[in-house]
């Protein structure tokens, strides 16, 4: 089989990079589905707030997956369903399965990653106790409570305040059962503000901060968590504990994105976002092979996934079409004093576009502080910001008319800085 | 009337099983959970030992060595994951080097073959991420890693196809005395047979002390452990003991047969023989404890913990064989390590003497040799295209980590002694044992459960008894 494009993942930011291709010229693309629907995650985010920068409206994930859907099956965009990827190869051959076909090889003149993110589990965060049934990671939860109609808890605890789990604090609470408390192990939430104040203060569910799980009890089902606070060494401090009688912990720990296959095409990754090295163009260290999305880096809102995989379509047809751009400089962004790390890392000042989003998190709470960007040495701009915290995606916007005014520096410094 | 009954599935129980199935014999094996595999047998090192640890002229000695010997047959015969990787057990520069002549010692005493001591420079080539400290160590060829839960779910059906008959979920209240043979009692019914095979792991001292006075004192020692991403699976590829030292009998760094890397486990002895719960002081033992030997082990990478107990009979030794005070009860106790390399050796030499007891005749219609569930991952593109053609469950991929396919969990479920529950189906197939750890694939776990057994969403369990996974429809519980 051969394509022009293959996507691997018909999620938002598969979906946003087909309809991206297709739109600038690609008439050859393949998406490759695992699941046995189009629109990834979503499909189970039932609450509404999606869409706000997109559509200018409030819509639940399945309606924000559907409009992008339609615009994949009116563009007559090929996609294969329950068809896992095995394999791609640095070559951009790639190796899939499925019960129909049984397992082939498309040769494609380029790929993109939209993969998506997984769930840090129990393992990861070495909680001590048992290993009953009742242990979810919120998403498990939320496939089973709004996918299969089941509940998989009555009485819950939740640890970590990631916006599934707020989310899954409200809908388990509203399918009839009753959360206990939602302990965070960060002095600070993870979630975005909003979810805080409708799905824990609304239904009066109390938020532990610099608190978690000690131990789990019960052999068979959970029957009992006991949580307690931390220290700034992030270490239980003796006698703070809290017990709770429940069956249920539900973890909202963080998303690792699931780059298993790139690392398999060779793809090289950032340790700090588990993500791959990108450029302005979204393009990997492997020539042709594009990533965007939670793959990419892990996101709060789905617009910006649809964004930023818009772009990576879009660069993607660019390059079937045109080949790569004769070597241009590359400048690094660098992300320091709070700044942990920058979607893209790397930047062409005379290939981008007219403006470049970049994005990025902040390592801590910072109040009244403000985004300063240097280019070299020399201050571009200070963007004063009241809050900004880890659990929220944070952005700087560069100007291809504006760098091209310093032809001489070498590097770009993203940092955080007193108002 | 049973010619015998064994208490226990797990390895040794199971190795029992599949050795008395030699026999034209009526046999059963009692088990109190749902599944073969339950308690020890699940929860190990995975590791077969050389045999160069046990005191010469011990059981322990005796079957660790003839245990080791086995295995590649067995691999073959039962087709489970086996793997002479080759252990080392390493020595620090602040150690007594003349402890590792010792153990090399005590293993020619045991016969262990090819053990050799080698200096750090020749153990670098082998390991390098040797710990900067490690000065020498004892290299024994033959010391290997093994799968825990296929090498028993293995024996226990080759022994059920040999007609060895099975009672899960069935747990052994009382046993008694009767006139020339015994009574046990479970929970509203009784078993009849003439012999009683005692391979009750941590609670073989329960059974024993019910039809005899020679006591036996089982001490459960908790062992915790971590298991790390297989993206941390070639850290060493030797399994790497330590020395006895100040930081106690040390941990191992090993990598399992499924391409993982282990590290453990902690040695507690605690009162409760159901206390399979890791604790924040054990896990971070393990951490400390473990670059004393290997360095910069990726701990950042663990995907699970978990605990066992090791069955410590207070004699030190393994106990077997009948009991002087009980005819016809046969013990296969105090079953620590090196108890799942030994377990082979254990079903030969505990059937041996049920049988000699019993007077049982050979079996020629026994079949040795079983098929485990077929690894896709092992064939060519052609072979698994034809595979997927003939069977397309094959082709559709549910545990994404493990690259597990509905294929192979249709498999789990209808075959000998099938899987039903989730880690039923784990432990045969590894869905939902990688890196989301079942994140993603036990909700359609449980839907082929619901559709294959069949069984009720709501009877779906993680483990069996009451681990049940939902609790009723939306609105509804």
């Amino acid at each position: 089989m051969k394509y022009d494009l293959v996507i691997v993942g018909g999620g938002p930011a598969g979906l946003a990079a087909a309809i991206a291709a297709k739109d600038n010229g690609i008439d050859s693309i393949l998406i490759i589905e695992r699941d046995r629907e189009l629109g990834g995650i979503l499909n189970q985010c039932i609450h509404n707030g999606f869409g706000l920068h997109t559509f200018k409206e409030e819509l639940t994930g399945p309606e924000y997956a559907s409009r992008f859907i339609s615009q994949v099956k009116e563009r007559g965009i090929e996609y294969k369903l329950n068809t896992m990827v095995m394999d791609i190869a640095n070559d951009k051959t790639v190796t899939a399965m499925n019960s129909e076909d049984g397992m082939f090889t498309i040769e494609a003149k380029a790929v993109v990653l939209a993969m998506g993110c997984r769930e840090r589990s129990r393992g990861a965060l070495n909680i001590p106790g048992y290993r009953p049934a009742g242990i979810f990671s919120a998403g498990t939860a939320q496939r089973l409570v709004n996918i299969e109609g089941y509940m998989p808890g009555r009485r819950v605890v939740i640890l970590g305040s990631g916006d599934i789990g707020l989310i899954m604090a409200r809908r388990m609470t509203l399918e009839g059962a009753k959360v206990l408390a939602v302990a965070e192990l960060m002095p600070y939430s993870g979630g975005l503000k909003r979810n805080i104040v409708q799905c824990l203060d609304d239904f009066d569910i109390p938020l532990y901060l610099s608190h978690t799980v000690v131990d789990i009890e019960g052999k068979e089902r959970v029957e009992g968590i006991t949580i307690a606070e931390v220290g700034p060494d992030r270490k239980p401090i003796p006698g703070s504990e809290i017990h709770y009688d429940c069956d249920t912990l539900l973890l909202s720990c963080g998303l690792l994105p699931e780059n298993e296959l790139s690392k398999t095409a060779g793809v090289e990754l950032s340790p700090i976002t588990s993500g791959p090295i990108v450029n302005d163009s979204l393009e990997t260290n492997i020539e042709g092979v594009f990533a965007c999305g939670n793959v990419l880096h892990v996101h709060d809102l789905v617009d910006f996934v649809s964004q930023e995989a818009t772009n990576a379509g879009k660069n993607a047809a660019k390059y079937i079409l045109e080949g790569h751009p004769a070597a241009a400089k590359e400048l690094e962004i660098l992300p320091v004093d709070g700044v942990r790390y920058t979607v893209p890392r790397y930047i062409r000042p005379e290939v981008m576009d007219d403006t470049l989003t970049v994005r990025f998190r902040v390592g801590q709470v910072f109040k009244n502080c403000a985004i300063a960007t240097y280019f070299g040495d020399q201050l571009i701009s200070k963007r004063k910001r009241p809050v900004m915290a880890p659990g929220e995606m944070e952005q700087v916007i560069l100007k291809k008319s504006q760098l091209a005014e310093y032809p001489d520096i070498t590097n770009i410094t993203i940092k955080i800085e007193e108002a | 009337m049973y010619d015998v009954a064994i208490i226990g599935a797990g390895v040794v129980g199971s190795a029992i099983a599949r050795e008395l199935s030699r026999y034209k014999v009526n046999a059963c094996v009692i088990e109190r959970d749902e599944d073969v595999c339950c308690g020890t047998s699940k929860a190990n090192s995975a590791i077969v030992h050389a045999g160069f640890d046990a005191t010469p002229g011990t059981l322990k000695a005796q079957l660790n060595v003839r245990g080791n010997e086995m295995m590649d047959q067995l691999s073959k015969d039962l087709d489970f994951p086996f793997k002479r990787n080759g252990s080392l057990v390493v020595c620090t520069k602040d150690q007594d080097p003349s402890l590792l002549e010792e153990l090399l010692e005590k293993g020619k005493k045991n016969g262990v073959p090819d053990l050799k001591i080698i200096d750090r420079e020749e153990l670098l080539k082998m390991e390098p991420n040797l710990a900067d400290d490690v000065v020498k160590a004892l290299y024994a060829p033959t010391g290997a890693i093994v799968c825990p839960f296929h090498l028993t779910i293995a024996l226990a059906e080759n022994a059920a196809d040999n007609g060895v008959e099975f009672f899960l979920n069935t747990e052994v209240k009382e046993i008694k005395k009767a006139d020339g043979h015994y009574v046990l009692t479970t929970e509203g019914e009784t078993i009849e047979a003439k012999t009683v095979v005692n391979a009750a792991g941590v609670y073989a001292d329960r059974f024993n002390n019910m039809v005899s006075d020679k006591k036996l004192e089982i001490i459960a020692r908790r062992g915790q452990y971590m298991l790390l991403d297989k993206d941390a699976g070639a850290h060493v590829s030797h399994t790497v003991f330590q020395l006895p030292g100040k930081m106690g009998k040390g941990v191992l760094v090993t990598p399992t047969v499924h391409g993982n890397l282990l590290v453990g486990p902690t040695a507690e002895d605690i009162e409760n023989k159901e206390g399979v719960n890791t604790t924040m002081e054990g896990l971070d033992s393990l951490a400390a404890t473990s670059s004393l030997s290997v360095k910069n082990v990726p701990l950042r990478q663990v995907i699970t913990s978990f605990a066992g107990l090791r069955a410590h009979e207070a004699g030190g030794d393994f106990v077997i064989g009948e009991a002087e005070d009980a005819k016809g009860f046969f013990n296969a106790a105090g079953i620590e390590s090196p108890g799942l390399s030994s377990a082979p050796a254990i079903g030969e030499m505990v059937a041996a003497q049920v049988a000699a007891s019993l007077g049982l005749e050979k079996d020629p219609s026994f079949n040795g040799t079983r098929k485990g569930i077929l690894n896709p991952a092992g064939l060519s593109m052609e072979e698994r295209n034809e595979l997927i053609r003939s069977n397309p469950a094959y082709g559709q991929i549910i545990c994404r980590c493990e690259s597990v396919s509905e294929g192979e969990i249709l498999d789990a479920i209808h075959r000998t002694l099938g899987a039903r529950s989730l880690d039923g189906v784990k432990r045969r197939t590894r869905a939902g044992m990688g890196r989301c750890q079942s994140g993603f694939c036990s909700p359609k776990v449980m839907e082929i459960l619901e559709r294959e057994v069949p069984m009720s969403m709501f009877d779906v369990t993680k483990n069996g008894h009451d681990s049940k996974i939902v609790f009723g429809y939306n609105k509804k519980i």
